[in-house]
């Protein structure tokens, strides 16, 4: 297919990785231990397994699957709020697709869909609006997630929606940030990552200054990168050159989306009709400071939390789960206590189990190295 | 028309009423004019509580019976490439044609939704004629319900069907064995990807038609080539990567795929690029997973290209001892991966 074939060429891919041996072989440290690569999205995550980009990297790079993916990191209170705003009496709640197997602590929205509550899944907010035209007499809530990339379409979507007067449009808003979570991973004490591959898309929307603080504070070296599987090797290849060069500084591999100054329009919209939150609670890392927004108080009538009553509860993650040193790198997502037994993507317990760009999802049904390579009767590796 | 019987002419309402249900006059005048008038055939018009079919003639065929039964429920109803009366028909005799049966002869059962225009459920039957005669199989007894509105979504068709196992044919997921050869008869994905689209959420403009079709004289010519394939799996729900999954759990082996190998046409991918799904998990109507001894590959293929439903058909991959009851994806990328079960429906993802 052409102009997606050609970031998926296989000669391409052996050359990338043959420097990044070669990086690998400069690099002092990769004797004393394995370097440790945080691709900090999903996106990013989904790609590395979908193509098996682990099992072409030599073992002394480590791949670390970071935090963005937004259905995983969404808390379990937040889902049963979305399950009883869907619950209520002649509301339509409209959501992305993957957001629907999400569980909460009672069901999941596809639970509570076969129960009763009407849940559509949109492709776009702007189809949620339409929902809420298309259908005066009913509540139309649309579940906001994602993080930097998915805001500008929901800020135009709540600023179309003022604009044609649409009363019975609201948001239940998740939008999440990345820059508070990768701050906060970082300061967090046993965490030992050597760089980051930044996510694309955010970066396409934010630009690339935000991450500057990552060398200047941290000294580790960030290269935003797109997510097609070159593209990833390439940015791989570009935090070892960094690291084996003694560098550290923010690169951008994506430089046809994504611009170092960002996208100003979409940022534009974004302030005017989010604000950052206090605190935002996140599955697996906790509450970070400042790593949520909500709508405006110009805005505050399309805010679901604000017009329609919410339990508000906050439900703690289950306790043997490790989502939060498996999404720090701490330990291999198999190193889990649960991972694969009481943890599996039929009945996930932990955030990382819950959506196919979590790592620990994306290591049971993709097979991580272990799967693959250690067959259960304890026999040779597969070739 | 020599099978109707007299005074029943051509149905004057438009739509099915709960009348058309009640098992009177009306109920009798639909069933005439539309199935009848589309099935013709005399086991049919005996119009008895049952169909009768002489057991000498399937004795004939094959030493043992095979019996499958399908429900079947798409929106929507009539799609590029087919609608739910092709379904219905194809989709029986495939599970029949898995067995290496011979499909002989199918029921047809149909809940319609109260409100649903007759004019509808003529072009369902015309399909499921039309399937039929291209199946060389015969529709020798049904049933028709009608529902308040709201209680299905416009129709239900229900099919079973028996045919018959000639000796020797013995096809099943537990019989593939280490170096056996894994053989689809053409592309994936096109009938879930023409469905996708049909539904027009996303407004995508396509040519993609679905693969639906019977697969029993393909399957026949295979089985001409090599009477001892192993296993045949029809990849309708969950793809062909389900049907290789349980193939591996049946016959505790691994399966491994070269995605080189596999058939997807351009048009599919664009979709699965779209929305994020794999061409490997969406459905079919008409694909076969075929497992086949390793001498015997290249003989099964040349039969298979040879038939109209197998032109595309392409080895994909191979049996292998580990890791047992897993299939591995080798990508075109120069990598590998685990292909697994789906834990539900695929769904298209956020960014």
């Amino acid at each position: 297919m052409k102009y997606v074939d050609e970031f998926r060429d296989p000669d391409k891919a052996r050359a990338l990785i043959a420097e990044i041996h070669k990086l690998v072989a400069r690099i002092d440290l990769c004797r004393v231990r394995p370097l440790q690569v945080m691709e900090v999205c999903g996106g990013h995550t989904h790609t590395i397994f979908r193509y098996g980009i682990q099992h072409m990297l030599p073992p002394e790079v480590e791949l670390v699957h970071g935090p963005g993916c937004p259905v995983c990191v969404l808390p379990m209170g937040r889902v049963d709020d979305c399950v009883a705003l869907a619950e209520r009496q002649g509301t339509i709640l409209a959501t992305f697709g993957d957001a629907v197997r999400v569980p909460g602590s009672r069901k999941s929205l596809l639970q509570a869909k076969a129960d009763g509550a009407d849940v559509r899944i949109v492709y776009s907010p702007l189809d949620a609006l339409r929902l809420a035209r298309d259908n005066p007499g009913r509540e139309v809530v649309f579940f906001a997630l994602g993080f930097e990339t998915t805001m500008p379409p929901t800020a135009l979507t709540v600023q179309r929606a003022q604009a044609e007067e649409i009363r019975n449009f609201s948001l239940f808003c998740n939008h999440i940030t990345i820059i508070p979570t990768i701050k906060a991973i970082l300061d967090s004490p046993e965490v030992g990552l050597d760089g980051f591959v930044g996510p694309g898309h955010v970066s396409m929307v934010i630009g690339s200054a935000p991450y500057q603080f990552v060398p200047e504070r941290y000294r580790k070296p960030v290269v935003i990168a797109g997510f097609e599987p070159l593209d990833v090797l390439q940015a791989l290849g570009m935090v070892l050159a960094q690291i084996a060069a003694g560098r550290a500084a923010v690169e951008n591999q994506y430089r046809r989306v994504a611009a170092d100054a960002g996208n100003a329009a979409a940022l534009a919209a974004v302030h005017e009709v989010f604000e950052l939150r206090e605190f935002f609670e996140w599955r697996g890392l906790g509450s970070i400071d400042h790593s949520g927004v909500r709508l405006r108080e110009a805005y505050a009538q399309f805010d679901a939390e604000r017009r329609f009553a919410v339990p508000n509860v906050s439900i703690a993650d289950p306790k043997a789960c490790q989502c939060g040193e498996v999404l720090k790198g701490v330990i291999k997502p198999w190193q889990c206590k649960v991972f694969g037994t009481a943890c599996t993507p039929e009945a996930p317990l932990g955030a990382l189990m819950v959506s196919s760009e979590g790592a620990c999802a994306a290591h049971y049904q993709f097979g991580g190295s272990v799967r693959i390579n250690a067959p259960a009767n304890g026999k040779a590796p597969v070739p | 028309m020599s099978a109707l019987p007299s005074g029943m002419g051509r149905e004057r309402a438009q739509t099915v009423t709960l009348a058309h249900g009640s098992g009177g006059r009306a109920m009798r005048k639909l069933i005439a004019d539309v199935f009848l008038r589309a099935f013709d055939n005399p086991t049919l018009a005996r119009l008895e509580d049952q169909a009768l079919v002489g057991l000498a003639e399937l004795a004939a065929l094959g030493d043992r019976l095979a019996f499958t039964t399908d429900s079947f429920v798409v929106t929507p109803l009539f799609f590029p490439g087919g609608d739910i009366g092709h379904l219905a028909v194809n989709g029986t005799v495939n599970d029949l044609a898995m067995a290496g049966a011979r499909p002989c002869f199918l029921s047809c059962s149909v809940v319609i939704e109260e409100g649903f225009a007759i004019d509808s459920l003529r072009r369902v039957a015309a399909s499921m004629r039309d399937a039929a005669r291209v199946a060389g199989v015969e529709i020798v007894t049904g049933d028709t319900k009608v529902v308040e509105r709201g209680a299905c979504d416009g129709l239900f068709v229900n099919t079973a069907g028996i045919g018959v196992v000639p000796l020797g044919v013995n096809p099943g997921s537990n019989r593939a064995r280490s170096g056996d050869q894994v053989l689809v008869n053409g592309p994936l994905g096109d009938h879930g990807a023409a469905i996708t689209v049909a539904r027009n959420d996303l407004a995508l403009q396509s040519d993609i038609v679905s693969d639906c079709r019977a697969l029993n004289g393909l399957v026949a010519a295979m089985l001409a080539a090599c009477p001892d394939i192993r296993c045949l799996r029809d990849a309708t729900r969950g793809g062909v990567a389900t049907v290789l999954n349980e193939i591996a759990e049946s016959s505790r082996a691994g399966i491994r795929i070269r995605e080189a190998a596999v058939p997807v046409r351009e048009a599919v991918r664009g979709v699965c690029e779209i929305l994020g799904f794999d061409p490997l998990y969406l459905p079919n109507e008409g694909t076969l997973v075929a497992v086949v001894p390793r001498d015997a590959a290249a003989a099964v293929l040349e039969a298979m290209r040879r038939h109209p439903a197998g032109q595309g058909a392409a080895l994909i991959g191979e049996i292998v001892d580990e890791p047992r009851g897993t299939v591995i994806l080798n990508t075109n990328f120069g990598g590998e991966r685990i292909v697994d079960m789906l834990v539900g429906a695929q769904l298209p993802r956020i960014c």
